[in-house]
C-alpha cells in the first residue's frame, strides 16, 4: 500500500517536471510548418546578439568565479585557522544574500554608485561591469562560502599550515600550493554553481543596463515565438551540464581518496 | 620567558588577526551592507533629506497594498504546495520502499530544476501551458477540454503559481531529504514496540521532530518566491501587480513618481523576506539539535 502511494507520488511529481521540458523541446522544433526541424536553433545560433550576450555573460561568470575564489578561500581559511570566534558573523553575512532580494541589492547599487557619488561606478561601461561582477559575487556568496568551508572541514588546516611554515612557506605559497589544491573539488563545485547562477541572470543585468544573456532571452521572448523555447532548451542544457560537472568532480575526488 | 606580562599578549595580537578578514569585510560592506543601508535609510527620508515616516505611510494605496497582498499570497501558496508535494516525493523515496536507484537521479534533477528558474523557465511553461502550448493543445484536441474557457490563464496568478512550483518543489526535496534521513530507525522501532500505529508514529514522533525543518524550509521557499523577478517578468511582462515587478518598473522609470516611495517599497520587501528568513534560521538551529 505504501509502495503504491510512493510510486504515485514519485510518478506524479516527475510528470509535472517532465511536461514543461517536453513542451519546450517540442515547441522549439515546430518552427517549420508541419514537420519537426532545428530551424529555431539555427536562427538562434545565427543571431550575432546571441553570441555577443552569451560571451558577455560567460566572461562575467569567469570574472565572478575568479573574484569569488580569491575572496572566499583566504577568508574561510583564515577564519578556520585563526579566527573561529568570527565564524558566526561571517556565516551570517554570507547568508544575507538569501535574505535580501537581488532586486533590492541592485537598487542599492544604482543609488549608491551613481554618477554623482564618490565612487561613480555606473558612470562607465567598465565600471558597471565591475559593479555587476560584484553583484554576482554577492549572489553566489552563500553557495561559494559553504562549499569552500565544507571542503576545509575535511582537511587539517592547522597541521598543514604548520608543516608548510616549518618548511619556509609564506602565506601566499600556503594558500596557493597547499590549501587551494586540497579544497579544489569544493572550489570547482562552487564555481560551476556560480556559472549556473550567473549565465541566465536577468534582474541585475537588466537594471544595470548591461548586454547580458538574461535580458537578451527576455527581449527575444517578448518578440518571437519559436526561438524562446529553443533558448530554454539551451539554458536547461547549460544548467544540467553545470550540475553534472559538480557531480563529476565530487565523484572523481572520492575515487582519488579511496586509492590513497 | 616568564617575565612576559600575561595580560598583554591577547590585546596586541587580536587586531592583527582580524586584519585577515579585512578584504571580506570590505567587500561585504561595499556591495551588500551599505547598498542595503542606503535603501533602508532612504525609506525614512523625505526628498529634502530629513527624517520622515511619510514614505511608509504613502505605501498605503490600493495599488501597492494589492501588490504586497498578491506577492504574499503567491509566496505562501507556492511555498505551501512546494512543501507538500516535495515532502510527498521525498518521503516516497526515503520510506516508500522504492528501488535505491531512484534516489540519486532525483537529487541530481532537483539540483538542476531548483536552479532552472528565471527567463527560460517562463519560456518552458509558455511552450507547455500557454495558449499554443503542448498540453493546452493536447487537452483540446484529445479531450475537448479548453483550459482557457475553464478560466486557466498561464499569464495570471495561478499560472505563476504552477510555474514557481517548478523550482519550489525541487528546493524542498533537496533540503528535506537529509532531514528525513536523520530520522533514526530506532525511533520508529521503539514506537512500534510500544504499540504505536504508523499514523501515531508520524503524528507523535516523526512530525514533531521534523516540524522545525518543515516550517524552516517553508520560510525559505516563501522568501525564494517573494524576491523572484525574472520568471514573473518574462511570463507576464510588466503588467502583473506583484511587488518585485512593481519595484523593477519603479527602478527603471520611477512609475510611482516619487524616488523615496521606491525605497519604501524595497524596504517593505526586506522586512518581509527578513522575517521569513529569521524564522528559518531560528528554527533550523532548533531542528539541528535533533538531527545529529
Amino acid at each position: 500500500m505504501t509502495r503504491i502511494l510512493a510510486w504515485a507520488a514519485l510518478i506524479g511529481g516527475c510528470l509535472f517536471f517532465l511536461l514543461p521540458l517536453v513542451g519546450m523541446t517540442e515547441f522549439s522544433l515546430k518552427m517549420r510548418r508541419g514537420v519537426y526541424s532545428f530551424d529555431a536553433y539555427v536562427k538562434v545560433f545565427e543571431d550575432p546578439a546571441f553570441w555577443a550576450t552569451f560571451g558577455y555573460s560567460l566572461t562575467l561568470a569567469a570574472a565572478t568565479i575568479v573574484f569569488g575564489v580569491l575572496l572566499v578561500v583566504p577568508t574561510a581559511y583564515w577564519v578556520r585557522l585563526k579566527l573561529p570566534q568570527a565564524r558566526p558573523i561571517i556565516e551570517f553575512i554570507t547568508l544575507l544574500p538569501l535574505v535580501i532580494p537581488a532586486i533590492v541589492i541592485v537598487f542599492g547599487y544604482i543609488r549608491l554608485y551613481n554618477t554623482s557619488s564618490i565612487l561613480p561606478l555606473t558612470g562607465s561601461a567598465f565600471g558597471t561591469d565591475i559593479l555587476l561582477t560584484m553583484g554576482y559575487a554577492t549572489l553566489a556568496l552563500p553557495y561559494m562560502y559553504r562549499a569552500v568551508d565544507t571542503g576545509l572541514r575535511t582537511i587539517d588546516v592547522a597541521t598543514l599550515t604548520e608543516a608548510a611554515q616549518s618548511l619556509g612557506a609564506g602565506w601566499f605559497t600556503i594558500l596557493a600550493r597547499i590549501i587551494l589544491p586540497n579544497v579544489l573539488v569544493a572550489v570547482l563545485s562552487g564555481a560551476f554553481l556560480t556559472l549556473a547562477i550567473v549565465i541566465g541572470e536577468f534582474t541585475m543585468a537588466a537594471l544595470l543596463n548591461r548586454p547580458a544573456f538574461g535580458p537578451f532571452m527576455q527581449l527575444l521572448g517578448a518578440n518571437r515565438a519559436y526561438e524562446p523555447p529553443a533558448l530554454a532548451v539551451i539554458a536547461f542544457a547549460i544548467t544540467w551540464a553545470c550540475m553534472g560537472l559538480i557531480q563529476l568532480v565530487t565523484r572523481f575526488s572520492k575515487h582519488e581518496r579511496a586509492k590513497v | 620567558m616568564t617575565e612576559i606580562p600575561m595580560g598583554r599578549r591577547p590585546r596586541r595580537r587580536l587586531p592583527v588577526e582580524w586584519l585577515g578578514i579585512l578584504p571580506f569585510v570590505a567587500f561585504a560592506m561595499l556591495f551588500l551592507i551599505l547598498p542595503t543601508m542606503k535603501i533602508v535609510i532612504g525609506a525614512f527620508q523625505s526628498p529634502e533629506g530629513g527624517f520622515t515616516l511619510q514614505n511608509l505611510i504613502d505605501l498605503n494605496t490600493d495599488s501597492i497594498r494589492n501588490a504586497y497582498w498578491t506577492s504574499i499570497k503567491l509566496s505562501l501558496i507556492t511555498a505551501l504546495l512546494g512543501c507538500a508535494v516535495g515532502f510527498a516525493m521525498a518521503s516516497a523515496v526515503v520510506f516508500g520502499g522504492l528501488p535505491k536507484r531512484v534516489r540519486s537521479p532525483l537529487l541530481t534533477f532537483s539540483g538542476v530544476a531548483s536552479n532552472f528558474a528565471g527567463v527560460p523557465l517562463a519560456f518552458a511553461f509558455i511552450a507547455t501551458l500557454g495558449p499554443a502550448g503542448l498540453v493546452t493543445l493536447w487537452l483540446k484536441t484529445e479531450f475537448g477540454i479548453n483550459l482557457r474557457a475553464m478560466g486557466f490563464n498561464l499569464l495570471s496568478f495561478w499560472g505563476l503559481v504552477v510555474t514557481y512550483l517548478f523550482f519550489q518543489i525541487p528546493l524542498m526535496i533537496l533540503i528535506i531529504i537529509p532531514a528525513l534521513d536523520g530520522l533514526k530507525r530506532e525511533w520508529r522501532e521503539a514506537a512500534e514496540v510500544l504499540g504505536a500505529t504508523g499514523r501515531q508514529y508520524w503524528q507523535m514522533v516523526a512530525l514533531p521532530i521534523l516540524f522545525p525543518s518543515l516550517l524552516g524550509t517553508f520560510a525559505l521557499l516563501f522568501a525564494n518566491a517573494f524576491g523572484a523577478v525574472a520568471t514573473a517578468f518574462a511570463l507576464t511582462g510588466p503588467q502583473l501587480n506583484i511587488v518585485p515587478i512593481k519595484l523593477f518598473a519603479q527602478i527603471r522609470g520611477d512609475v510611482l513618481g516619487n524616488p523615496n516611495l521606491g525605497y519604501a517599497l524595497a524596504f517593505g520587501m526586506i522586512v518581509i523576506t527578513g522575517l521569513a528568513n529569521v524564522t528559518y534560521i531560528v528554527l533550523r538551529t532548533r531542528s539541528e539539535r535533533w538531527l545529529k
